[in-house]
């Protein structure tokens, strides 16, 4: 089986992996980190994103073996100590969950689109050239790799609009 | 999932040579399409090439356009300052297509390269001719509302799902192509095929052939351009048609998505309204002559309409900026 290396949350992690298992399977059953969540598996609802190598990512749709030596950042590893990050202070404040199962890729999506927005049109641009505005529907349009059982949205767009202002 | 060996080369031609020489083997690029279809059994080679540290990931300015690196991420491409100023039906079709995390994941040619998401051709229950060659098409009389209405044959009737093939398509593109024997190029136009009896062929290429970059001719001066898509939900979802369109003088170039098992070229309509007024009339009147050929079922008649209201409101509005 392959060795590989990586850095999960700013500690590092190494053991040999299945090649055939995704960057998802990979970690959580051989390296314990179950923050990213297994929802469909097939990169339709995003519950595994994380940030990889400083964008979002979903794992379920990459072999880790493919990604020896990147850096991931879970939804556990955004805050600074027992501080939460931002975004999601956010959403414990304005409930933008319910069952929480979609959440940590949530998150991830919300602080990987704030950090590509500048710069990143989207479909819901009128002006590719533009500086980007994140208006409700550009929001929403970002975050469409996303999906939440629950029907939160309105709280994650609230969330995300908050900490974004 | 079956196991396969897992290969890292260098070089392209390093690449090349490791697939061309084992008819069990295949490209993995950004992986998007291909490990689902691990998983789900629709692709199970015993050697898989990466082809993501080869670095084709550059996107270059040339005399003639632009040279697009086949491992530029879609986001990547979508988000650079001349594609984004000067080729909007570009970063437009890349905008349409899947999700911000997918984006950042697929690359040029492997979004090229995706396969259908006919759902029979995902279920490996039932019959399929492009996944399992003879065993017939489930969806001629099945779940047709993502099948096509040109260029269909009795043996498969699904359509191509890429956004930017679509939008390549009426840019003109070319294809760079590596393979055992050298390089070779190709226009995007006879990258895919249509179906006939060999559905299990998307494309022209063959076995072994890498994708190396695409390059895109620089748009003639006051050109303008644009994407469409239409679909079931208002983002993530394939379309049900989409309409890529560039208006330069008396020059229209219009290419449909979602329609047949390759991007639609709508030369006949192209031919119809060189040189002429683009209102809705005039337009939908060639439409109508592109659509001739066009047979539908219950499940994919709202197509005929659909398509022809689209490209009627891009051409009028594309009309309209051009002035």
């Amino acid at each position: 089986m392959p060795r590989i290396s990586l850095t999960v949350d700013g500690s590092p992690v190494s053991g040999d992996v299945d090649v055939r298992a995704t960057l998802l399977d990979a970690l959580r059953e051989r390296f314990d980190v179950t923050t990213p969540k297994k929802g469909c598996d097939h990169g339709q609802c995003g519950a595994c994103t994380v940030l990889l190598d400083g964008r979002r990512h979903l794992t379920c749709l990459s072999l880790a073996v493919a990604h020896d030596g990147a850096e991931v950042v879970t939804a556990a590893g955004l805050g600074e100590g027992d501080e939460l990050h931002p975004v999601a202070q956010a959403f414990l404040d304005h409930d933008g969950l319910q069952c929480g199962y979609c959440t940590p890729g949530q998150v991830c999506s919300a602080v990987g689109m704030l950090a590509e927005a500048d710069g990143t049109p989207s479909h819901a641009t009128d002006d590719l050239e533009a500086e980007t505005e994140l208006t409700d529907e550009e929001i929403r349009e970002r975050m469409s790799g996303n999906l939440c059982r629950c029907g939160a949205y309105p709280g994650i767009l609230a969330a995300i609009k908050e900490v974004a202002r | 999932m079956r196991r396969f060996e897992y290969a890292r080369p260098r070089t392209p031609q390093e690449a090349v040579d490791l697939v061309a020489g084992s008819d069990d083997a295949a490209f993995l690029a950004g992986g998007s399409n291909l490990v689902d279809h691990l998983k789900v059994g629709i692709a199970s080679p015993g050697v898989l090439v990466d082809v993501g540290g080869l670095g084709l990931d550059r996107v270059e300015e040339t005399d003639g356009g632009l040279r697009i690196g086949a491992g530029v991420r879609n986001s990547d491409l979508a988000a650079h300052p001349v594609v984004r100023s000067r080729y909007a039906v570009l970063a437009r079709s890349l905008l349409a297509g899947a999700s911000a995390q997918i984006r950042h994941q697929a690359t040029t040619a492997g979004n090229l390269l995706q396969r259908t998401r006919c759902v029979y051709f995902y279920d490996a229950t039932t019959p399929c001719n492009k996944r399992e060659p003879g065993t017939g098409c489930s969806a001629v009389d099945g779940y047709q509302r993502y099948n096509a209405i040109l260029g269909a044959s009795a043996a498969c009737v699904t359509v191509h799902p890429s956004d930017l093939a679509v939008g390549l398509a009426v840019l003109d593109a070319t294809v760079e192509v590596l393979g055992p024997d050298g390089a070779r190029t190709l226009p995007l136009a006879d990258l895919h095929r249509l179906p006939g009896d060999s559905p299990e062929q998307d494309t022209t290429l063959a076995h072994g052939e890498l994708i190396t970059a695409v390059t895109v001719p620089r748009l003639p001066e006051g050109a303008v351009s644009t994407y469409y898509k239409a679909r079931d939900r208002a983002s993530y979802a394939f379309a049900l048609v989409s309409v890529a369109a560039v208006v330069a003088g008396d020059e229209v170039r219009v290419a449909w998505g979602g329609v047949a098992h390759r991007p639609w070229r709508a030369t006949v309509l192209e031919e119809a309204l060189r040189g002429g007024p683009l209102d809705e009339e005039t337009v939908r009147a060639a439409c109508l002559e592109e659509l001739a050929p066009a047979t539908t079922g219950p499940g994919t008649a709202f197509k005929l309409e659909m398509v022809t209201g689209a490209t009627a409101m891009v051409l009028t509005d594309l009309a309209g900026r051009a002035r």
